[in-house]
């Protein structure tokens, strides 16, 4: 297990292993992504209130949900590149800043969307908005930051200090709602006691949060393994991929 | 660990709790402007701005929407359960505008004490659930209060 572990921190091991896990991690995220889909948009019955509109929801609370995971793994693989100087944690913490910057900006757009209908405004500077928005450009920032410097070493270390700055932000989005008054909603599922939504919505809505989840890790591991070919182009190992294909 | 991976990780600790700090001292002097709208109750209390744009948010008073004579002006109560503030509005209504539900309007106080609104918002709340089974709770929280009434009466 600590073998495998150790293997895994080596730029080759880890280009081999992650090639073979993501066909399985794909086919995982595609087949529950279809079924949570299917079982939200069809299946799901309508809000007693909200009528279907509220189907929108399957996107915008799992996308809003991988903005704030993604961010704190990006924050705390930041960390252990500092602290351990390992490559393989930069590596990661740098591919996962553009996923989590196309989450955050789903769930804003989707919100908005929703919210012209039901609340009547495209955007208000609420608590919940506002705390997203600079998600969004914390997440920006970190790719800018990282794009900026020339060397790569250095850049990750420059922006993991950036994004473990930004985790001040992720427990103020989570709990803005109940700090301050907001146009948001309070929390639907991750309260205290039962979650105050129909069973047939809410399992809908964790099929699709589980395929959003193995989605990034597809991604991350194809994006990461992009990043270590580039930062290893001139060890002996890549040279020798490239001779073969 | 190693003393300087260590020095690394105290480090890193120390800036997460430093920045956290920080922010919460600012969030917690800036708490009134975080928030996106008053209570009928901070309104009756003067903590919301006179003769200053402001929102009010609450829940409308079931059976208190009106048209005004003009046709175009509604008014209708919003109540934070303790306290009741009147609004008057000419506009379209957002579509979970109905009684017992929460709204936020964006106006002014006039010197009677109406509102003014020249923006309505519905606020949605955390509750999903199908047509059917708003229906059936509906209908025994009817048949409680019925029931309970037949006893009150009864007494």
């Amino acid at each position: 297990m600590l073998r495998f572990f150790h293997q895994l921190g080596s730029p080759k091991h880890f280009y081999r292993i992650a090639g073979r896990w993501i066909p399985w991690l794909a086919a995982a995220c595609a087949a529950l992504m279809l079924i949570g889909l299917y079982q939200g948009m069809v299946v799901a019955p309508p809000d007693y209130q909200q009528g279907d509109s509220y189907r929108i929801m399957f996107i915008h609370v799992p996308s809003a949900w991988m903005s704030l995971f993604i961010y704190i793994v990006m924050a705390v693989a930041g960390a252990i590149g500092l602290i351990w100087h390992m490559k393989l944690a930069e590596v990661i913490a740098i591919s996962s800043a553009p996923i989590g910057a196309s989450f955050t900006f789903l769930a804003l757009v989707t919100g908005s969307i929703w919210g012209k209908p039901m609340w009547g405004a495209w955007w208000v500077w609420d608590a919940r908005l506002t705390s997203e928005l600079i998600l969004l450009f914390l997440y920006l920032g970190v790719m800018a930051l990282y794009s900026a410097v020339e060397d790569k070493r250095t850049a990750a270390r420059a922006t993991a200090i950036l994004a473990i700055v930004g985790v001040v932000n992720i427990p103020i989005i989570h709990y803005s709602v109940e700090w301050w008054n907001t146009l948001h909603q309070g929390p639907t599922v991750t309260k205290f006691g039962a979650p105050s939504i129909d069973l047939r919505m809410l399992i809908p809505l964790l099929v699709m949060a589980v395929a959003f989840k193995l989605f990034y890790a597809t991604v991350v591991l194809m994006r990461a393994r992009v990043e270590v070919l580039q930062r290893e182009r001139n060890a002996q190992w890549v040279r020798e991929l490239v001779d073969i294909s | 660990m190693r003393a300087a991976r260590k020095k690394r990780l105290y480090l890193i600790l120390l800036v997460v709790v430093g920045v956290g700090v920080a922010a919460a001292l600012a969030l917690n002097a800036f708490n009134q402007n975080l928030m996106f709208f008053y209570s009928p109750s901070e309104v009756n209390a003067g903590k919301a701005p006179p003769h200053h744009p402001f929102r009010l948010g609450g829940l409308v008073t079931d059976g208190s929407l009106k048209r005004l004579p003009n046709g175009l002006t509604v008014q209708f109560d919003v109540t934070d359960l303790q306290k009741t503030v009147s609004i008057q509005y000419t506009g379209i209504l957002p579509d979970l505008f109905r009684e017992g539900q929460g709204i936020v309007a964006h106006g002014q106080m006039r010197d009677d004490g109406v509102f003014v609104a020249d923006e309505v918002l519905a606020k949605h709340d955390e509750k999903y659930m199908p047509p059917e089974v708003a229906a059936s709770l509906k209908d025994a929280h009817d048949k409680g209060v019925t029931a309970v009434k037949a006893k009150e009466a009864g007494l």
